[in-house]
C-alpha cells in the first residue's frame, strides 16, 4: 500500500466513521436520555436516503429545486415525524418493560419497510451529487478523491460540534440532561420532561434523516439499507458506552477504520473484525468505552 | 393453575391429533412451528426465567443444524438418530458454554449486544469459510434413522416421522422446563431475575447459576437447529443471521414473557400470522405486503396488550367482570409462576 492509497483509505475510514457517528448519535441520545431501544432507528436512515431521492424532483418544481433545498425540507418533514411517532408510539412505553419498546420498534420496521415499498416501490436508485460539490480533488499524481466526500465529513463534524454545544452549553441541553438522570425530579420542578422527550425523539430522528440524506449520492439508495446499518450504530452506541455523544464519536472513529482497512488487509475477515472489536472491548470494559454512568 | 395445565394438555392433545386431518403443506408447516416453538422456549429460558436477554441464540440453532449436516457420514449411509442428536446438541451446548462464560461478565444492553457479537462471529465463520460452504450452504445426503439402516424403526425421511418425533421433542423439552423451573435451580433463577444482588448477598453465586442456565438454553436451542436441518434437509448462513435471533426474541415477547405456554403461543401466532399475511387466497395482490399487516399486528399487540398474547384471558376476563383491569393485572401477576 503506497502512500497515496494509504490516504485515500484514510480519508475514507473517517467519512464513514463520521457517518455511523451521525446515526448512531441518534439513537445513543434516544437510547441514554428516554431509555427507549428504538430499533427503527435504521429505518430513520433509510427514510433519509428515499427521501433525498423522492423529494428532489417535488423540491425541484415548487420551490426551483437544488440539493440543499432538498435536504432543509427534509429535514423539516424528519422532525414534524419524529414528534409525531413519539406522541403515537412511544409516548405510552417508558413506564413499560424495555422488552416492549423492542417489540414496539420491531413492529415499526416492518411498517417502514412495506410503506416503503409501497410508495417508491423496491428497485435501487442513485442519487446524483450536487453540482457544486461533484468535482474532485487531485491526491499525489495518479489519485483523485471526490470532494462530496469530504463535504460528507465536514457536515458530520459541524453535526458533533453543534450536538456538543448544544448539549453543554444550552438550558435546553442542562434540561435533558437533567431529564435523563431523573425524571421524576425534573417533573416535580416543572420542566415538562414530555415535550422534552418529544423534541430529544423528534432530533434523534432528525439527525437519522439527515446521515440518511447525505449517505444517499455516496451508497446509492436500496431495500434493507436501514436494517444494516441499524447493527453496526448499536455496535457503536455500546462501544461508546450509552448515552455518551463522546465515547460515540470515538466508537464510530474506530469502527470506521477497522472495517475500512479491514476491507483492504484481511478481506477474509472484513464482516467479523467489527464484532471481534466490540467483544474483545466489551471484555476488557463491560460498560463501554464512555459509560454515562 | 389447573386450567393452564388443561390448556397446554389440549394444545399437544391437538398436535397430536392433528396429522389425521392435515395435507402435506399443512403438516410440514406445523412441523416448522414446532421447531421454532423448541427455539423459542430455549430462549426463554434465559429471558423470561433468568431475565438475560440473548440476542444470539440463532447462534446455537444454526450450530445445531450444522453439526447435523458436517457430523453425517460424506459417503450418503444414513447416520445414527441416537449419536447423531446428541453430538449436535452437544456442539451448540460447547459453543454457549465458551460463549456464555464470557458474555455473563456484562450486564444488560450490554449482554444484549456481547451475544450479539458472539453469535455474528459463527455466521462469519459459516459465511466466509469454506467450511460450512459458504453463502450456498451445504445439503444432508441423508436423513437420520434409528435402528437397522436396512429396515429403520424411525426414518426421518418421512413427513410423519419427523412430525411426530418433533412434538415428541417438543413435549419432553416441555416438561423438563416446567420442571426445572419448579427445582431449586429454577427458583434460583427466578431470584436472579428478580433480584440478582439480593440473591448474592443471600449466598448464592449466582455465576455458576446464569452460565448452566446459559449452557442449557443453548443445547435446546441447538435441538431445534437439529430438527430444523434435518426437516430441510439443507442448512445455510441465514440459520445463524440476526434476522432469527430478533425473530425468536419477538415470538417470546409476543406471546408473553415469564410463562413457559407464552413461547409456545406467541411461535404459532407469529408463524400462523405470517402464513395469513402471506396469503394470496385473503389479500390477493396485496399479500405481497405481507410485513405491513404483520408489523400493524405487532404495534396493535404492543399497545393492547402489555402482558402478551398470555396475558389477553385476563383481561378480557376483567373486560366482561367490568373489574378494573389494573386490578386483574396485579391479582394476575402474583399468581403467575
Amino acid at each position: 500500500m503506497d502512500l497515496a492509497t494509504f490516504l485515500i483509505q484514510c480519508l475514507n475510514a473517517l467519512q464513514y466513521g463520521l457517518l455511523l457517528f451521525l446515526v448512531a448519535s441518534g439513537l445513543t441520545l434516544i437510547f441514554g436520555i428516554m431509555g427507549v431501544i428504538n430499533l427503527a432507528h435504521g429505518s430513520f436512515y433509510m427514510v433519509g436516503a428515499y427521501m433525498a431521492y423522492a423529494l428532489a424532483p417535488v423540491v425541484a418544481s415548487t420551490f426551483g429545486g437544488g440539493f440543499f433545498a432538498t435536504l432543509l425540507v427534509g429535514l423539516v418533514l424528519a422532525v414534524i415525524l419524529g414528534y409525531l411517532l413519539e406522541w403515537a408510539f412511544f409516548s405510552f412505553l417508558y413506564e413499560r418493560e424495555h422488552l416492549q419498546q423492542v417489540l414496539m420498534t420491531y413492529g415499526l420496521i416492518l411498517v417502514f419497510e412495506e410503506l416503503r415499498s409501497l410508495l417508491v416501490g423496491d428497485d435501487v436508485h442513485g442519487v446524483p451529487p450536487p453540482d457544486l460539490l461533484a468535482g474532485t480533488i487531485a491526491l499525489g499524481e495518479m489519485m483523485t478523491y471526490p470532494v462530496y466526500r469530504l463535504f460528507v465529513s465536514g457536515v458530520c463534524l459541524a453535526l458533533a460540534l453543534g450536538m456538543y454545544l448544544v448539549f453543554t452549553r444550552t438550558r435546553l441541553g442542562m434540561m435533558i440532561r437533567a431529564g435523563s438522570n431523573n425524571r421524576e425530579m425534573v417533573q416535580s420542578l416543572g420542566i415538562d420532561v414530555q415535550f422534552l422527550y418529544r423534541v430529544v425523539f423528534a432530533a434523534g430522528m432528525a439527525v437519522a434523516v439527515l446521515a440518511g440524506m447525505v449517505a444517499a449520492p455516496i451508497s446509492s439508495v436500496y431495500p434493507g439499507m436501514g436494517n444494516q446499518v441499524l447493527i453496526i450504530c448499536f455496535v457503536v452506541v455500546v462501544i461508546g458506552g450509552i448515552g455518551s455523544i463522546r465515547g460515540a464519536l470515538l466508537a464510530a472513529l474506530l469502527i470506521g477504520i477497522v472495517d475500512t482497512f479491514g476491507k483492504v488487509v484481511f478481506p477474509q475477515a472484513a464482516g467479523v473484525l467489527v464484532y471481534v472489536l466490540m467483544a474483545l472491548i466489551l471484555l476488557w470494559k463491560p460498560s463501554g468505552l464512555f459509560s454515562a454512568g | 393453575m389447573k386450567h393452564k395445565l388443561g390448556f397446554v394438555v389440549a394444545c399437544f392433545a391437538a398436535l397430536a391429533l392433528y396429522p389425521a386431518v392435515a395435507g402435506s403443506f399443512g403438516l410440514d408447516l406445523v412441523t416448522k412451528i414446532m421447531v421454532y416453538a423448541i427455539f423459542a422456549l430455549s430462549l426463554e429460558l434465559l429471558v423470561g426465567a433468568t431475565g438475560l436477554v440473548c440476542f444470539g441464540q440463532a447462534a446455537f440453532f444454526g450450530i445445531g443444524a450444522y453439526a447435523a449436516v458436517l457430523l453425517s457420514p460424506a459417503n450418503g449411509d444414513a447416520p445414527g438418530l441416537w449419536w447423531l442428536l446428541p453430538a449436535s446438541v452437544a456442539a451448540a451446548a460447547a459453543y454457549a458454554a465458551v460463549m456464555g462464560a464470557l458474555c455473563l461478565r456484562t450486564q444488560g444492553v450490554y449482554f444484549i449486544m456481547v451475544t450479539l457479537a458472539f453469535a455474528q462471529m459463527a455466521y462469519y465463520i459459516v459465511h466466509d469459510t469454506p467450511l460450512g460452504g459458504g453463502t450456498d450452504g451445504i445439503y444432508l445426503t441423508a436423513k437420520p434413522v434409528l435402528g437397522p439402516a436396512a429396515s429403520p424403526w424411525l426414518d426421518l425421511d418421512k413427513p410423519l416421522a419427523i412430525y411426530g418425533f418433533t412434538l415428541a421433542c417438543l413435549a419432553l423439552q416441555f416438561g423438563f422446563m416446567a420442571l426445572l423451573l419448579c427445582s431449586r435451580f429454577g427458583r434460583a433463577l427466578a431470584g436472579i431475575k428478580a433480584n440478582e444482588q439480593r440473591m448474592r448477598a443471600t449466598g448464592f453465586s449466582t455465576y455458576p447459576y446464569k452460565l448452566a442456565a446459559f449452557v442449557i438454553s443453548g443445547g435446546m436451542a441447538g435441538l431445534g437447529g437439529f430438527l430444523f436441518g434435518v426437516k430441510d434437509g439443507f442448512v445455510n448462513p441465514e440459520l445463524m443471521s440476526w434476522h432469527l435471533s430478533g425473530a425468536v426474541l419477538i415470538m417470546i415477547i409476543l406471546g408473553g414473557l415469564g410463562h413457559l405456554r407464552g413461547a409456545l403461543i406467541g411461535a404459532f401466532a407469529f408463524a400462523l400470522l405470517q402464513e395469513f399475511f402471506k396469503s394470496e387466497a385473503i389479500f390477493g395482490a396485496f399479500a405481497k405486503h405481507w410485513t405491513l399487516g404483520l408489523g400493524l399486528t405487532i404495534i396493535a399487540s404492543v399497545a393492547l396488550l402489555p402482558r402478551g398474547l398470555v396475558g389477553l384471558p385476563g383481561q378480557l376476563a376483567a373486560r366482561l367482570t367490568g373489574q378494573r383491569p389494573s386490578s386483574a393485572a396485579a391479582a394476575n401477576a402474583s399468581e403467575a409462576p
